[in-house]
């Protein structure tokens, strides 16, 4: 009897240790643009700040989370934050452009962190530039809501056409050949709309079954395009759009 | 049933064959390996671009040093001599199933590393160069790569522990054994350079 239990105890001793040593990070539910696991925001400071997010998004498709942590159960502010933000895959899928403001105030550790795609414009030097010079500062004087709310306003102000301005106070070169999304070479769209209005002169001469099918499948393709793109935004839940994260960003601490 | 099937003529019953058997192949794994290769291939080369970005940063960087601190010619001269032996080595995709060479590229990137570390050490004797814009720059964007050479080989090592599980494990094993003879396991980061590779830089 009592050599049972001690195979018992010992089992589930044995059970514990591999539960414990299999224990991998665990993530805070991602409640809305704002997750406030620390408790450093008023609720007003939090409404303001959603709207300022939501306002980014709705703007440029861009997703800018705020997160406070408890705890970063003995890891990095770096090594947490990357995998917080492929968890949550914030930013959108194809285009890889979240970021996480991410403030540990029990480890003195405040990091933003920069998907993929956004890179090129909000950069190390860039993140770095604003940690230091308008979140640090307000941290230092406990001052946790003015400190998020100024870099949240210096990121949403950098990715809505400021970037150079913060590039060059941070007195980084920003090339040219960073900002390719702008000028794309105009040829294939007008090789389209050329075949395009080379076919409606032939078929307007011509005509035929095959021109018949080819306007189907074009006003059908129209018409269901249009009726697609009237579908999601709005609402008010908040998920990520499965975007990823490289390590990009910059880090501080007070 | 089986008159069924002998009425349909030849040419049509391969034609059913065939997509049905590639079906089932691949429900079986049969191109597991080939794609696991890919994507720890792909994992590899984003492991490259991050040290060539971080080494494409040393020029800069030892050029700012120098203009406020130039009596650390030592450290100048083992930076920019750690760099160069690390563009060196000639890497490639191969380079992941050659135990010898990869040990070489590990070694000269560490060494690049350390290099650097005791570059940024300097900084606290000299409170000009700490103050500079210009090195704060430089600073951000070599943590930024450290922090994202960390972050690739991460993924490396996860990308190829998928693949080297594939080829030893049934049923990949059996795979390998009769259509993929030549692919060989891959080479991972060893743990005790990864402490070494991020030097400590911190305010």
């Amino acid at each position: 009897m009592i050599m049972r239990r001690v195979v018992l105890t010992a089992f589930a001793f044995l059970c514990l240790v591999c539960a414990a040593s299999a224990q991998t990070l665990t993530f805070p539910a991602l409640s809305g643009r704002v997750v406030d696991e620390a408790g450093l925001l008023r609720p007003s400071d939090r409404a303001a700040l959603t709207e300022t997010l939501a306002d980014l998004e709705a703007k440029t498709t861009d997703q800018l989370v705020v997160v406070t942590l408890k705890s970063l159960q003995g890891k990095t502010i770096e090594d947490y934050g990357y995998q917080l933000g492929r968890a949550w895959g914030i930013g959108q899928k194809d285009k890889n452009n979240g970021i996480l403001l991410i403030v540990a105030p029990n480890e003195h550790a405040v990091r933003i962190e920069v998907g993929y795609g956004l890179e090129g414009e909000i950069t190390d030097a860039v993140s770095s530039f604003i940690i230091q010079n308008s979140i640090l500062p307000r941290f230092k004087l406990n001052d946790f809501p003015g400190g998020i709310k100024r870099g949240t306003d210096d990121i949403v102000q950098a990715l809505t056409g400021g970037a150079n301005a913060y590039k060059s106070a941070a007195q980084e070169p920003s090339p040219a050949a960073i900002d390719t999304s702008g000028n794309q070479p105009a040829w294939p769209i007008i090789i389209v709309v050329l075949g395009g209005i080379l076919l409606v002169i032939f078929c307007a001469l011509r005509g035929g079954g095959f021109c018949q099918v080819l306007f189907q499948i074009v006003l059908s393709v129209a018409f269901s395009g249009g009726r697609g793109s009237s579908g999601g935004g709005g609402g008010s839940s908040f998920s990520g759009g499965g975007g990823s994260f490289g390590g990009g960003g910059s880090s501080g601490s007070w | 049933m089986f008159r069924l099937v002998t009425t349909i003529p030849r040419s049509m019953r391969l034609a059913l064959v065939v997509p049905l058997l590639t079906f089932f192949l691949a429900g079986c794994g049969v191109n597991n390996i080939p794609t696991y290769e890919q994507n720890a291939k792909a994992k590899w080369s984003d492991v490259l671009n991050q040290y060539q970005r971080r080494s494409d940063l040393v020029p800069n960087l030892v050029e700012t040093v120098k203009g406020f601190a130039t009596q650390e010619r030592t450290v100048l001269e083992a930076v920019t001599e750690a760099r160069a032996k690390a563009t060196s080595i000639h890497v490639d995709a191969n380079t992941i199933t050659d135990p010898a060479a990869f040990k070489q590229f590990q070694a000269a990137q560490a060494q690049l590393s350390g290099a650097l570390g005791r570059l940024l050490a300097v900084r606290e004797a000299y409170p000009e160069l700490k103050s500079s814009q210009n090195f704060l720059t430089l600073q951000s964007q070599l943590e930024g790569t450290e922090n994202r050479i960390a972050v690739a080989r991460h993924d490396y090592i996860e990308a190829v522990r998928v693949y080297n599980t594939e080829l030893t494990t049934f049923p990949g094993r059996i795979w390998a054994s009769f259509l993929y003879k030549s692919n060989k396991p891959m080479e991972e980061f060893t743990v005790d350079d990864a402490v070494k590779v991020a030097p400590q830089v911190k305010f």
